[in-house]
């Protein structure tokens, strides 16, 4: 019997971009060689091509972002596109109005593609499974489940710094138990050949079925940090967390924050990356967020042409033009 | 599939050189003195190096990616393998000899001066190629052509490349 995956479409091309989980080698090498085509049209006089024209993204934001739903914004942009933002604070579903008539509503508008940020974890698979053939959904994060685009990115600013995924050690250190990006991370790095991955952290943050996902788990970030080619730090998600899991910020800055003397125990060559928003003095020194092997900010500048690469492949497919609009 | 029966593989240098003597003609008639080359992505690419060659122009050569131009891309989708472009030179009041390697329906032409326009805005853009066929689509001719041919219908003509001796082929398949 035929494996059946809500991601993709009867040629096993991309149809919406919920998670890594499932998706082959190949398809991400995919992505990550579009991402790199699209890469130089940031740099030109006209920054904008117009593969999408015609098309309509509505951006659905239940949960604040700034970065991510900026960059998505501008990738479509990009790709000219039009591009709508729903304020779910002040929109219908504050006046009663269910998740699904709103999107049936957006169908009724012609949308191509749905774009969703939403606090519970599986919020965009429900989406996918509920909407008109011809639309695409990409998740920007649901719950504490998946951040794939932001996976993705990261693995084009590792690729860019470090080419041969599988001679890596990669370093993901901090609140691993409510972080999306972690989980997404760590399904890509395992699915492109990174032999080593550590997590590192409190007990109290790094889910027990850790060590399920093809990960080291330590809790001593100097150990931790011994020889890794890459760093990742997470920020710690206050909002997400129920109970007293972590004492004082300032303890621990002590124990897990990034500072120099801690990365000195890594790479000389090693690079430092973090999804943000940082907390400064909070996961990591602002010397070291500003300092020479810091990769943070390129790593936005790659969002644009990921999610640039994700959404042509989505709304490019072959099976679009033959039935279903 | 198509099968290369009855194929007939044509020697390019001749064409070439042709090309060549044309277009320097060309640019002497049009007073034009210091252009810059743009070959298309990729059989044209490889035309582009040849002549770039053989005319001594002294900026580098601009290389051209349309996939992101095309108007069948809901169709054929993304193909992730081709280089991106690469203009290497501002394009702002140049005279451009843009280079491909078969013109036919003319659809790659409209998408590459597209591109072009996007990067800035060119003096003037003339359309070199090897072969100009028939079949055109859209109102766009070759100011320079090496040989211009008909096919037949199911006929196809295509460049390859040896991958070794770098010598230019053409080649005319007839698809089963």
């Amino acid at each position: 019997m035929k494996h059946f995956d809500i991601q993709l479409d009867s040629d096993n091309n991309l149809r919406h971009f919920l998670t890594i989980e499932g998706l082959k080698k190949q398809m991400l090498l995919d992505i990550l060689d579009n991402a790199e085509n699209f890469s130089s049209v940031s740099n030109r006089q006209v920054k904008k091509v117009p593969l999408l024209r015609g098309k309509t993204i509505a951006n659905l934001f239940f949960e604040p972002s700034t970065r991510t739903r900026t960059t998505f914004e501008l990738a479509a942009k990009r790709l000219s596109a039009d591009v709508v933002n729903i304020n779910i604070n002040t929109s219908a579903t504050s006046k009663g109005e269910s998740l699904l008539d709103m999107l049936h509503n957006l169908e009724a508008m012609q949308v191509d593609m749905f774009i969703v940020r939403h606090n519970s974890s599986g919020a965009a698979h429900f989406i996918a499974q509920h909407v008109a053939p011809h639309i695409s959904v990409i998740n920007a994060g649901d719950g504490s489940h998946a951040h794939p685009t932001q996976a993705m990115l990261d693995m084009f600013t590792i690729r860019r710094h470090k080419q041969d995924f599988t001679k890596l050690t990669v370093a993901i250190v901090g609140d691993i138990m409510h972080s999306r990006v972690a989980r997404s991370q760590i399904h890509a790095l395992n699915t492109l050949g990174v032999p080593e991955i550590r997590v590192i952290g409190p007990q109290t943050i790094i889910p027990k079925e850790a060590a399920h996902l093809g990960v080291h788990v330590y809790h001593d970030i100097q150990q931790g940090l011994q020889n890794a080619d890459v760093i990742i730090m997470l920020r710690l998600q206050r909002e997400r967390m129920e109970g007293a899991l972590l004492p004082s910020e300032h303890e621990y800055f002590h124990m897990f924050g990034l500072t120099e003397d801690k990365l000195k125990l890594a790479k000389p060559d090693a690079i430092v990356m973090h999804p943000g928003p940082i907390n400064r003095g909070v996961e990591i020194e602002s010397c070291v967020a500003d300092g020479p092997q810091s990769v943070i900010l390129e790593q936005v500048t790659h969002g644009i042409s990921v999610r640039m690469a994700v959404m042509s492949m989505t709304l490019g497919r072959s099976s679009l033009s033959e039935g279903g609009q | 599939m198509t099968e290369r029966q009855q194929n007939q593989d044509l020697d390019t240098t001749a064409l070439l050189d042709t090309l060549s003597n044309e277009l320097r003609n060309l640019l002497k008639t049009r007073n034009i003195e210091n252009p810059v080359m743009i070959g298309i992505h990729t059989g044209g690419l490889w035309v582009a190096e040849e002549l770039h060659k053989n005319l001594s122009i002294k900026a580098p050569l601009g290389a051209l990616n349309i996939s992101f131009y095309r108007d069948d891309f809901t169709r054929i989708g993304m193909h992730p393998q081709v280089q991106p472009s690469n203009l290497p030179f501002n394009i702002d009041d140049q005279h451009i000899i843009l280079v491909d390697d078969v013109l036919h329906t003319g659809r790659t032409i409209r998408a590459a001066l597209n591109e072009i326009f996007d990067y800035g805005r060119p003096a003037s853009v003339l359309l070199a190629v090897l072969v100009e066929r028939d079949c055109h689509e859209l109102p766009i001719s070759a100011d320079v052509a090496a040989t211009r041919i008909t096919l037949e219908q199911n006929q196809h003509i295509k460049l390859i490349r040896n991958d070794e001796s770098k010598k230019l082929l053409l080649s005319i398949e007839k698809a089963k």
